[in-house]
């Protein structure tokens, strides 16, 4: 008997182990042989803990779980109270096009047979055939484009790296992701650490870079392990080190730990932090892909952005491009969070609106009270209102709309919701983890807590002074930190006015 | 019970040598001078700095840029109580204000009896179950006002 328990965090986080080890006790009890394979999360993390039991129909789903329901498990898999069907069939997972998920929760993560036997190592195989400017094509003729929020085309990156003469280059992994509802990075290391490998490696291969660094925050403690693990695996197996695959071509990676400083998410400030350094933001340019890591050309790709290359080096650049909407091609790995009745992740190409995103998908909020507004793209982005559900999902969509789509996470408020709190946080925040460098950062979000608490007091001549700062943060800010701290005041200060309005606060209280 | 100078210089040098010839070494460094004591010893600075061929001022500069690193040695048991937006969208101010009246401490601050130190940390990546906490390292998910009880029961 084949038994899928993940080891995903947020699984883990609802008892996962509790349940594993119940899986392992009660075979023992019964005298059966149970194969226990600690997997990723497929996403849905409302059923987390969700076990499944692989039979000759497929592998079926049971969740959410609990240790104490475990016995039964085994005794009657058919009529188990919380058997939900086939986990393929499961309409989440059944209205996605996972690509760069296609992997997780599917294989045990630390298996590189189990890897390769899903299609794992193709694209690299084919990658080492390829030159170096086909290679970087084939990543621009994709369409790909950083998802770590910025956007900016991989391809042109890889190239300008590729194009650089140095005695060194370096491929560095943007795993800080710090934003407030995102937890694609996490899931997809957790659950399916050999994409991020090959991918880094595929860059690697591409632009002539011969080491690679996954900067990986200290707040994911089960993503460090796993991909710690993954990469020692990987260069034993020979996909690391002086010759990848027997290639005679060298790529070789370390997993680094952060510091718990939000700003080190930002390139610069991570490059910075990489060697050694405070985390302070560099003015750019020169860029960092002439001069990143130790001065030297560097590739720096958020995780999700490397681990979508192998998936369109194994299926080729046009499949890719053929999803999405506009200029945003491809899949997005949505990440659907906060106060919301399904949450979880959900791969799906570009270009879902906001509201099928929020209603249709997530099923709105979790409290069963009306949906008040959804922050898009972590901390740094703006408050959606229901007028804007029909946004669609994409760079240029949301930019349009004075948002943005960042790492494409989304937290769902109900309609207990201050927004005014929420602008006053979002302040808070900007001057918690300022790196200081500049000041409209470190010195304005100081100044806008203090403007936000004077609205709060009823001082509505406040509100200019407000919007002036917060322009005066979003054009003059070294880094998006002081520039998109604005995103969500203004958005918060435009879209419900209400809650700046000292009279009507005092009358509902 | 602290440790003395000499010992520290000693157990940083070893920390310092396996890290010999490390691109960018420092953050490691710290990481590993933490794990060994549970915070970063002031008397460690000065060995690093020489060591790295930086300042003492320098040294102290990281350290004191990252949250993560301690000056001074945490409670027995450390709660991190996640403060970001998904979290304050189920209610997690209002769990994190629970905790702190049970504990009699504000953010950063440990209890009386050295047990536990309360800190805020901004997203532990569980943004889909919600109030998020990592409690000796280990992460709980939807946690409400009776599970940050058990939580405290827990390792008291």
């Amino acid at each position: 008997m084949k038994v899928y328990v993940p080891r995903d965090a947020a699984a883990r986080g609802l008892g996962a182990d509790e349940v594993a080890a119940a899986v392992l006790a009660e075979a023992a009890r019964r005298g059966v042989t149970v194969d226990l394979v600690r997997n990723g999360s497929r996403g849905m993390v409302w059923l987390e803990p969700l076990v499944e039991v692989e039979t000759p129909e497929g592998r079926v789903a049971f969740g959410p779980m609990t240790a104490a329901e475990v016995p039964a498990l085994l005794a009657d898999l058919k009529n188990h109270p919380k058997a939900l069907g086939l986990t393929d069939a499961l309409p989440w997972m059944a209205k996605q096009t996972r690509l760069t998920f296609a992997r997780v929760g599917v294989i045990d993560p630390l298996s590189l047979s189990d890897y390769e036997a899903h299609g794992g190592l193709v694209g690299l195989r084919r990658a080492l055939a390829m030159d170096s400017a086909a290679i970087v094509a084939e990543v621009t003729e994709s369409g790909l484009r950083g998802r770590g929020g910025a956007g900016f085309p991989t391809g042109i990156k890889w190239k300008t790296v590729a194009e650089a003469k140095a005695d060194r280059k370096y491929i560095v992994c943007n795993a800080d992701e710090g934003d407030s509802g995102t937890f694609a990075d996490r899931m997809l290391m957790e659950g399916d650490p050999f994409t991020l490998i090959e991918g880094m490696a595929i860059a690697g291969i591409g632009t002539g870079a011969t080491k690679g660094f996954v900067y990986l925050r200290s707040e994911y403690p089960d993503a460090i392990e796993v991909m710690t693990a993954a990469v020692e695996i990987a260069r034993k197996a020979g996909v690391l080190g002086a010759s990848v695959l027997g290639s005679g071509k060298a790529f070789d990676m370390e997993i680094r730990t952060g510091a718990g400083a939000y700003v080190c998410g930002e390139e610069t400030s991570l490059l910075n932090s990489l060697e050694g350094k405070r985390g302070t933001v560099r003015a750019k340019p020169p860029l960092p892909a002439l001069q990143g890591f130790m001065g030297k050309p560097t590739v720096v790709n958020n995780v999700i952005s490397l681990a979508t290359v192998p998936v369109i080096f194994e299926r080729g650049a046009a499949f890719y491009k053929d999803f999405g909407l506009g200029r945003s091609r491809g899949t997005i790995p949505l990440q659907i969070a906060g106060n919301v009745k399904f949450g979880g992740l959900f791969e799906v190409a570009f270009g879902l609106t906001l509201g099928e995103i929020v209603d249709s998908i997530g099923g709105g909020t979790a409290s069963g009270r009306p949906v008040k507004a959804v922050q898009v793209g972590g901390p740094l982005g703006a408050y959606f209102p229901r007028a804007l559900f029909d946004t669609p999902f994409g760079y240029e969509e949301f930019g349009a709309k004075e948002g943005l789509i960042g790492h494409a996470g989304l937290v769902v408020f109900d309609d207990s919701a201050d927004m005014l709190k929420q602008a006053r946080f979002a302040m808070e925040f900007c001057a918690i983890e300022s790196c200081g460098k500049c000041t409209p950062c470190r010195i304005g979000a100081v100044r806008g807590v203090e403007t936000v608490d004077r609205i709060a007091k009823g001082d509505t001549g406040a509100i200019p002074l407000l919007t002036d700062l917060c322009n005066t943060m979003k054009s003059g800010s070294l880094c998006a930190l002081g520039g998109f701290t604005p995103y969500p005041v203004m958005s918060a200060l435009t879209h419900f006015p209400d809650d700046f309005a000292p009279a009507m606060k005092e009358a509902a209280e | 019970m602290t440790q003395t100078s000499t010992e520290i210089a000693a157990r940083v040098g070893e920390i310092l040598d396996a890290h010999e010839g490390m691109e960018g070494s420092l953050l490691p460094i710290l990481h590993a001078i933490q794990h060994a004591y549970g915070y970063v010893p002031r008397d460690a600075l000065p060995v690093i700095a020489k060591r790295l061929n930086l300042t003492r001022a320098e040294v102290h500069g990281v350290m004191s840029f990252y949250h993560d690193f301690r000056e001074d040695p945490a409670g027995r048991h450390v709660l991190k109580l996640c403060r970001a937006e998904a979290c304050q969208a189920m209610g997690g101010d209002r769990v994190a204000k629970h905790a702190q009246d049970r504990l009699g401490i504000e953010w950063h601050e440990t209890t009386k009896d050295g047990q536990i130190t309360l800190e805020p940390v901004f997203c532990l990546g569980l943004c889909a179950c919600a109030p998020a906490a990592l409690v000796d390292g280990k992460v709980v998910g939807r946690v409400d006002e009776a599970r940050l009880d058990a939580i405290i029961e827990g390792v008291r």
